[in-house]
């Protein structure tokens, strides 16, 4: 008897072949003789991480998940296929129920800028061309609304955009000023040989000369949080990953590189542009912590920075600076690339662990924390590509310049991510303290009259022209009810329909849920039926707003992620501010 | 080889081993909670190799699977002796200090080569080669069997094959490395440990030794008969000769249990008494002249119970015995009491505390310790002792602690009896199913979601060849006798071999075909190697 069941379901030569693909070693490891059989359920269930590039590998060739081919993966990794299909239903970019399709689909975004740019219309005019459409989440091409992504079929996913020749990357390509954007349109990102003539390289020879300790202790030292939207110290995250290594443990450090908050696309320009960067910052945190294992965990929707990481990544193992002895300090590190597939939870830590582990993308219970069970249970440190970029420049300028920029509290350079309607949309690096008015201005300022600003994208809240004096520091943002988050800056005009932006956002969530705590899962979807009668002019009746303000009590009470926290904080500063609903 | 019948192992070490020899063991099914243990082995990183004529559903955990030829176990262990010899990596230290007969052991599997291991295996030379040096090399390496390699008619021959391979690679009697055979019942090791062995008395002393002797028959008041008894198999030789007369079956379902089941029933059929003690109205017992109604062990009464791992532990009574139903100490104190012996009404506790001053390997196990402590591994001698993880740890003290040295054993390749032929050329072995308990007398009663019934399964060229289809019923004849079953098409078997559970012999009466031929030693039957012929009945 053995331990799973199977449908009848048999994969197609093609599927059987996309998956041994990518399964590698594994499908070969089993070696079918009469008397032998090499390749046990517990090695391939070792290695079931591998469920998700098994999965996007089945949705490129085929174009869903077929029962056959969901087979075949499960057989190969040992995974009961109910959990399998479990984790592909998990997923946008996952299909199981449209058999038969051959075409690509275009994915379309919905979400705030895209959403009053004309997405809608785009999606409609696109099927009636007779294209396969998704309309679906934001893609993280907020400065070039609305945005298209393609997902292919028997061939790579790409965005149209990234095809289409700008005459410079960012807006403020070459100014003086920048640091963790001072490569970005200037270097070859193909090329490991322009990094280094750029300066790359020099931040881990110093992380190197210094030693671990050391290195830990200038990134305390520089006041770096995490630019994630959490904030929290990174260099107490990595000293205590360190520690639990030197206890014997083996540890991890993975770039969370799943920028799924609506608004945000800043970690995509610099993972496209100055990709080298992301490398070497997560092997200065590897050596600085001792783990030995580095994970970049991107979404699944950038195919282009995806590309290009991926060629870093080898270029830096070939040239010595990823491997058993990295840059000759007797360390061993290496770094594994893994495409997300579409969910906004999996950028949580705890849930973006479980989906790389293979397993449904749901958050974990907290604590125990990453830093001591991370990542297959093992010590963890978790960081945003901006944050490990600010590693390398902290590195590369010294302590006392870094500490320099800013303010006592929130040191350095923050990277915004503005969209929406401005003149010049885009991502812009400013020193911690300009005052978001400033920060409107460098981007051409407001195009038409100013309505309010989403701050911290759907996760955040919006302010009014108020906020424009607010200088931008994690301690004026909390001081004034407001958050800085991911730094997304979304500005809408008078001419946008607020009751829309509103509606769409508490759909979002709706969507997003993993649906693992009750009070998220049954909160989101009310708080969405709730505000929907405003899309056909209705006002918000003082019992439906005290009834919204009382679910979010409970989702902040009762759930175990930010999720449920921040679900209605945007919702309820719209209504506050009136934008929505009619007088509060 | 070593004294004492016991797995050597706490099921803990086998989570530290680097390298696990699963040898005729399908432990997944048969033995679940273990497999826990093994399971935790294989995440840990330990290898393992699995050594079965089938790739049983424990096997496709393993790294690799090696589906020798049915009853080619001693041939195997001896080619991978030859090749630990051959390749310079036995513990020499260990050999030269702890054991005895290493020439004459090698000098035996000298004729085992790779090659010709190969040739009477059937698995390719380079994976013995390469089991041979991962056991020998492993830090620690466990070797786990059960039935494929007792249920033959040379059972303690293979036993002694492997032992000889723990004794050149010193992998015994240290944390992580030993020689576990897994029980089939919670309290199989305790039936042997109490006494229920014919030639031991309660913990494991010889009844042939006139000191120990002396002293049970002082405690008991009585003399006891020093001529050693005679095992199961012997029994039914000894009814078919008219020499025994009378049994009294406790807990035990031989009419649907032994080989060659139909000669068994006519024995029991033909005794002049039979008695019959059961938690169930099993087949035995509807031959019984007397039935006794037994209330059960580990949820109606109280008592210990010994497993695998010579642990010894409490059970207490949860639920009351429905009515009519005794306590097995009752039964047995109301038939001596009926035959003039009044024991008085002892507690199990009193029976205990009894056996204790008796076995010196069960005395520092009170009642209490083995409440406390969630039970005691034996030998545990004295109310300080902590009890053993594992056994032989004198294999590695400078005296041997005043043990002789463990001896090598020279044994052959023999094969099973009963040879293929023309009129019989499908080769038969038995087996169990995850939910179901040998005869089904504890597990029939309950319904399963994965239960498919005893089913023949045959690899699809056997069936192809036959021209049977997947569940075509179909007569399957032994040279004893025959029955009517399903057949299940089964890739996962080699060519020409076919695999069957017993499970419900009110369905299929398996046991009417398998083969009753016996090893000497132990008295098992040879149930893992029939030679059957497969017809078409319509």
């Amino acid at each position: 008897m053995a331990d799973l069941h199977f449908s009848d379901d048999e994969p197609t030569h093609a599927e059987r072949a996309a998956v041994d693909a990518v399964l590698g070693p594994v499908a070969a490891e089993l070696v079918e003789h009469e008397r032998v059989v090499r390749g046990g359920t517990a090695r391939r269930r070792g290695v079931r991480h591998l469920l998700l590039p098994a999965l996007h590998a089945l949705q490129n060739e085929a174009g869903w998940i077929s029962p056959g081919g969901l087979n075949h993966v499960c057989r190969q990794l040992q995974v009961p296929p109910a959990e399998a299909y479990g984790v592909a239903t998990f997923y946008e970019l996952f299909r199981t129920t449209d058999p038969g399709h051959t075409s690509p689909v275009t994915h379309v975004c919905v979400d705030g800028p895209c959403q009053v740019a004309g997405a809608d219309a785009l999606a409609a005019d696109l099927e009636a061309n007779g294209t396969r459409v998704h309309r679906g989440p934001c893609l993280g091409q907020c400065e070039r609304a609305p945005a298209v992504f393609i997902q292919g079929r028997g061939g790579p996913d790409h965005v149209p955009a990234d095809a289409v020749p700008a005459e410079r990357v960012i807006p403020q390509q070459g100014e003086s000023s920048l640091r963790l954007l001072s490569r970005v349109g200037v270097v070859d990102p193909n090329s490991i040989d322009s990094y280094v003539a750029a300066g790359g390289y020099v931040a881990l020879r110093r992380a190197i000369d210094m030693g671990a300790d050391a290195t830990i202790e200038v990134v305390r030292a520089s006041g770096l949080s995490g630019r994630g939207g959490a904030a929290f110290p990174t260099g107490v995250k990595w000293a205590a990953v360190r520690a639990e290594v030197n206890s014997g443990r083996p540890g991890h450090v993975v770039a969370n590189a799943d920028e799924s908050e609506p608004g945000t696309f800043k970690d995509r320009y610099v993972m496209e542009h100055d990709p080298f960067a992301l490398v070497e910052a997560l092997t200065i945190a590897g050596l600085a912590t001792g783990a030995e294992t580095g994970w970049i965990y991107i979404r699944g929707e950038y195919p282009l920075a995806t590309a290009r990481l991926a060629n870093a990544i080898d270029q830096a193992r070939s040239a010595g600076w990823l491997g058993d002895n990295v840059a000759g300090s007797g360390q061993r590190f290496d770094i594994e690339l893994r495409r997300g597939a579409g969910a906004y939870i999996c950028g949580e830590e705890t849930a973006l662990f479980n989906s790389l582990e293979g397993f449904r993308g749901e958050p974990r219970n907290k604590p125990p924390f990453p830093t001591t069970h991370g990542l297959f249970g093992e010590p963890t440190a978790v960081n945003n590509p901006e944050t490990l970029l600010n590693v390398v420049d902290l590195l590369t300028i010294g302590l006392d310049t870094y500490r320099a920029t800013g303010t006592e509290r929130s040191p350095g350079m923050k990277l915004f991510c503005l969209s929406g309607a401005v003149a010049r949309p885009g991502v812009y690096e400013v020193p911690f303290g300009t005052t978001l008015g400033d920060l409107v201005d460098r981007a051409g300022g407001v195009v038409g009259e100013l309505q309010a600003i989403l701050m911290g994208g759907a996760a955040g809240s919006f302010v009014d022209g108020s906020y424009l004096d607010m200088p931008l520091t994690l301690e004026d943002a909390r001081e004034r009810g407001t958050t800085l988050g991911s730094g997304v800056i979304m500005v809408f005009n008078t001419d946008a329909d607020m009751n829309a932006a509103v509606v769409r956002i508490a759909e979002f969530f709706r969507n997003e849920s993993c649906g693992q705590c009750v009070p998220c899962r049954v909160g989101v979807v009310r708080q969405h039926e709730l505000l929907m009668p405003l899309t056909r002019g209705h006002r918000l009746e003082p019992d439906k707003i005290e009834l919204i303000d009382e679910m979010a009590r409970a989702m902040k009470d009762a759930s175990i992620c930010g999720l449920g926290h921040t679900a209605s904080g945007a919702v309820q500063s719209a209504i506050d501010l009136g934008l929505v609903g009619g007088p509060r | 080889m070593f004294g004492a019948g016991g797995g050597t192992s706490s099921y803990l070490e086998v989570e530290t081993a680097d390298v696990i020899l699963l040898w005729g063991s399908n432990a997944r099914e048969a033995h679940p909670i273990y497999f826990h243990h093994v399971m935790k082995a294989l995440d840990s990183g330990a290898v393992m190799y699995a050594v079965d004529p089938r790739r049983t559903s424990s096997a496709q955990f393993a790294d690799v699977w090696l589906g020798l030829e049915l009853g080619s176990d001693v041939a195997l262990a001896n080619t991978v002796g030859r090749e630990i010899i051959a390749a310079g990596l036995v513990n020499q230290a260990f050999i030269d200090h702890s054991t005895s007969g290493f020439e004459a052991y090698r000098d035996a599997v000298d004729a085992y080569t790779l090659e010709r291991g190969e040739a009477l295996t059937g698995i390719p030379a380079d994976v013995i080669r390469e089991m041979a040096h991962a056991y020998a090399t492993a830090e620690s390496a466990q070797i786990l069997w059960t039935l494929g390699i007792t249920e033959h008619h040379n059972a303690v021959d293979n036993v002694l094959a492997l032992c000889n391979l723990a004794l050149l690679t010193g992998h015994i009697g240290r944390w992580g490395s030993g020689l576990v055979p897994l029980r089939g019942q919670n309290n199989v090791q305790g039936g042997g440990d109490m006494g229920a062995l014919p030639n031991k008395l309660p913990g494991f002393q010889d009844i042939t030794d006139p000191v120990a002797l002396a002293k049970y028959s002082a405690t008991y008041g009585v003399e006891l008969n020093p001529t050693p008894g005679i095992h199961l198999t012997h029994m039914f030789e000894a009814m078919e000769r008219g020499e025994l007369t009378c049994a009294y079956v406790i807990g035990e379902n031989p009419a649907d249990s032994e080989a060659n089941v139909d000669h068994a029933r006519t024995l029991l059929s033909g005794l002049d008494c039979l008695i019959v003690q059961d938690i169930f109205l099993t087949r035995t017992a509807e031959l019984a002249d007397v039935v006794f109604p037994a209330s059960i062990a580990w949820a109606e009464s109280e008592g210990t119970v010994t497993s695998s791992e010579r642990r010894v532990q409490r059970c207490h009574q949860a639920v009351a015995a429905p009515d009519g139903c005794r306590d097995d100490i009752d039964i047995i104190g109301e038939l001596a009491r009926r035959l003039g012996y009044d024991w008085g009404h002892p507690t199990p506790e009193d029976l205990w505390n009894e056996l204790r001053s008796l076995s010196p390997m069960h005395y520092g196990m009170s009642y209490e310790r083995l409440d406390a402590e969630g039970g005691l591994q034996w030998p545990c001698p004295d109310l300080d002792h902590p009890g053993s993880p594992f056994l032989h740890g004198w294999l590695w003290e400078p005296d041997l602690g005043g043990h002789p040295a463990a001896p090598f054993s020279v044994v052959g390749h023999q094969g099973p009896i009963e040879q293929l032929t023309d009129e019989f050329p499908f080769r038969l072995t038995t087996g169990r199913a995850l939910d179901s308990y040998n005869t089904g007398v504890q597990s029939g009663g309950f319904n399963s979601p994965i239960r498919t019934g005893d089913e023949l399964e045959m690899h699809p060229v056997d069936a192809a060849r036959l021209g049977i289809v997947d569940g075509e019923v179909v007569r399957v004849t032994s040279p004893r006798g025959s029955v009517e079953m399903g057949v299940r098409i089964q890739p996962n078997l080699v060519v020409g071999l076919t695999f069957t559970t017993f499970h419900f012999p009110e369905l299929v009466d398996l046991n009417l075909i398998t083969n009753d031929a016996y090893d000497e030693k132990s008295g098992t039957s040879e149930f893992k190697a029939a030679a059957i012929a497969i017809h078409k009945i319509s």
